[in-house]
């Protein structure tokens, strides 16, 4: 689904990722841990299509294209879908406005007819059940006034909506108390496919115990220092990054 | 022209049609017309030199030739026929000005209270005497604005509302200032609405230009707005875009009493709109609202002075802008509270997004604050569209284009929700969506679903 060969990108001269390479397939969740600055955020923003950072090597192939020339909404409605470290507040549109437009363009882009507003407000709530999001939801603005805790469950709302092929998740854990972690979490594993996959960027194993992982790789200074299968996240939250320093010689 | 040319020009048609206006005035509307040709002498035309008027280009306007109009002319086609046409949901009733005359064939109003007046100005002065010359110029008559002391000086009609003591209108009175025939012309219209003790005024306010002259419109407003009662004021301005518009309205409120005006410049060429607002009776309240739209080279500009005279009254700005291409824009913002004019509330905020490098906007708070227990507030921002909630939105499939008029369409929507009217309201919304998509055909640009 995701093959990522010697991926280099630098933003304003300074490099941040140095050669990544990684394969996702199908039906696979994939964890990247690593310490604060290793290009964690980068590598995801990159993947969406994010115009700010310059890649300066490598290539990243979808679905077995590539797709370094696609715009960041073509990208989004191919099925890369990103879930917001930092979801935005965008005051004055409302979250049914925003959903409609986004199903609606993706449906399009599909060659299937848009949702009449019945079929989507059956559709908009069956969703939020899924996340346990209020009913007041379709008419408040995106994410302004949510909780940190609501706003990532929005971010998985949003997910469930769309259904995307493949779903990066930035730090979806960070800011929730562990009942939103296990709604987030479900919510992701209620989507998971044999179709579908998924990219877990976090700092901490405790999400990692609702998703599990197939692999986690560690990303340090902007490459991929190693991957192993999920007893890495363990050991990693007992021993810290050091010991993995010391193994690449530093 | 330069402009002491167009001073000079206005001075010999006030001196050409002097008999001819003393004819239908009252001894005390004629006197004020003298006085204030007197002003207009002193005070000229304000261009680029006036602080005031700094930004406004009110010099480019008046390079222009225009027609001036204030003979009665009877419009040729029965203008009733061509605006059937409502709000849905919504009870009004419409009136036309048509080249800033009373319309002759305007219909009565049915189903309100006898003692309600509203008819021409011109109508007034001859019929309702009495009350015309009580209030009449009461307020404009203290301005030393230029402009507004040409309007006096040469005005002629307009619209004339007067709502006595207790008396309940339901109806929203859609007024409509029409422009049409050929030529550029210069149109005055003076409009006086008295809403005495406990009554209530709802007004919609559109411009629906026929042709596409040049026109050079200069309008006075005067609001008096008494003990305890409402009054709700919507303008709509939509006008060619070579046209020239300068609207300053003043409101006098009594104790109590409370006016929201929206002023929604969708389309034009310059627009000034001046707000001069006297907070007189203690726990009065004013609410003025803003949003204009400009692109190509128009220029839209709002200048206000809220005066607090009294304790305890309250004051709310909200003007916002959005300037694409070449559009520019100004807003100053003048409060004053007076020594005392303890417990005042006032509240200001001007915030705008230029779409394009060459968007301009100017913008200046000016708060005279002389009274000690006062809660005063102002912002101002001039930015671009925020591009995380762009990236954001592009992210979830929605292309770029329609990613930055959901923003843009966002931005303007605190001021939509400050009109608190529901059909107006969505009437309004969906003007504004097509306004920013460019889908702004002629039939849509008025709240009016005329048929012609």
């Amino acid at each position: 689904m995701l093959v990522i060969k010697n991926l280099h990108a630098e933003i304003n001269g300074k490099k941040i990722l140095k050669g990544i390479n990684l394969e996702v397939k199908p039906g696979e969740v994939h964890a990247i841990m690593g310490p604060n600055g290793s290009g964690k955020s980068t590598l995801s923003a990159i993947l969406a299509g994010k115009e700010d950072f310059d890649v300066t090597d490598g290539e990243i192939f979808y679905q077995g294209q590539d797709i370094s020339e696609l715009s960041v909404e073509e990208r989004a409605k191919e099925g890369i879908f990103l879930s917001f470290q930092y979801p935005v507040e965008i005051p004055g549109v409302s979250m049914i406005n925003f959903m409609k437009t986004s199903v609606n363009e993706q449906r399009k882009h599909k060659g299937l007819d848009p949702l009449s507003s019945g079929e989507f407000l059956k559709y908009m709530r069956e969703m939020q059940n899924l996340v346990e999001l209020k009913s007041d939801l379709a008419n408040r603005s995106v994410n302004e006034g949510f909780s940190g805790g609501e706003k990532k469950r929005n971010e998985i709302f949003q997910m469930a909506m769309l259904k995307p092929k493949l779903a990066i998740l930035d730090e979806t854990d960070s800011g929730l108390d562990i009942d939103a972690l296990r709604i987030v979490a479900n919510g992701v594993n209620k989507l998971k496919t044999n179709e579908n996959a998924v990219i877990v960027i976090t700092h901490y194993q405790r999400l990692l115990d609702f998703i599990v992982p197939d692999v986690v790789h560690v990303l340090y200074e902007g490459r991929i220092v190693k991957t192993a299968g999920k007893e890495l996240a363990l050991e990693l939250e007992e021993k810290g990054y050091n010991w993995i320093k010391e193994e690449i010689g530093e | 022209m330069d402009i002491q040319k167009t001073i000079d020009n206005y001075i010999n048609i006030f001196q050409k049609v002097t008999p001819e206006l003393k004819a239908v005035d009252t001894d005390y509307v004629f006197k004020t017309r003298l006085e204030a040709f007197e002003k207009f002498r002193k005070n000229g035309i304000p261009d680029h030199n006036h602080e005031d008027y700094k930004y406004a280009g009110i010099s480019e306007i008046c390079s222009k030739e225009y027609e001036y109009t204030n003979e009665s002319r009877g419009a040729v086609v029965d203008l009733n026929s061509y605006f059937r046409c409502e709000v849905e949901d919504m009870d009004t009733h419409v009136i036309l000005l048509s080249n800033g005359e009373y319309y002759e064939k305007n219909e009565k109003i049915e189903g309100i209270d006898e003692k309600i007046i509203i008819c021409g100005l011109k109508e007034a002065k001859i019929k309702h005497a009495a009350i015309l010359n009580e209030y009449y110029s009461k307020q404009a008559g203290e301005s030393n604005h230029g402009l507004v002391n040409l309007n006096t000086m040469l005005v002629n009609d307009g619209l004339f509302i007067y709502i006595p003591k207790n008396i309940r209108l339901d109806k929203t009175i859609q007024l409509v200032n029409l422009t049409h025939g050929f030529g550029n012309k210069n149109i005055f219209k003076r409009n006086l609405f008295i809403l005495e003790e406990n009554t209530e005024l709802n007004l919609v306010i559109c411009d629906h230009t026929l042709n596409n002259s040049n026109n050079f419109v200069i309008d006075v407003t005067e609001s008096f707005i008494g003990k305890n009662a409402n009054f709700k004021y919507h303008a709509l301005q939509n006008e060619p875009n070579k046209s020239g518009v300068i609207n300053s309205h003043f409101l006098k409120l009594d104790e109590h009493a409370t006016a929201s005006t929206l002023a929604l410049s969708l389309h034009g060429g310059i627009i000034r709109n001046n707000f001069f607002v006297k907070l007189a009776g203690r726990y009065s309240e004013v609410n003025l609202y803003g949003l204009n739209l400009t692109d190509r080279e128009q220029r839209v500009d709002n200048f206000s002075i809220i005066d607090h005279m009294v304790p305890d009254c309250t004051s709310n700005e909200l003007f916002k802008g959005i300037l694409d291409e070449k559009g520019k824009g100004a807003f100053a913002g003048r409060i004053i509270v007076r020594p005392d004019a303890q417990r005042t509330l006032a509240y200001q905020s001007n915030k705008n997004l230029c779409l394009t490098p060459e968007a301009k906007m100017r913008t200046k708070p000016q708060l005279e604050i002389y009274a000690d227990d006062v809660k005063c507030s102002h912002g101002a921002t001039v930015g671009q569209l925020d591009e995380t909630a762009l990236f954001y939105l592009m992210q979830r499939g929605i292309n770029k284009k329609e990613a930055r008029l959901m923003l843009m369409f966002a931005f303007a929507n605190d001021v939509l929700l400050k009109i608190n009217i529901e059909p107006l309201r969505k009437r309004i919304s969906g003007l504004i969506n097509s306004r920013l998509r460019g889908e702004f055909s002629n039939c849509s640009h008025c709240l009016l679903n005329c048929n012609n």
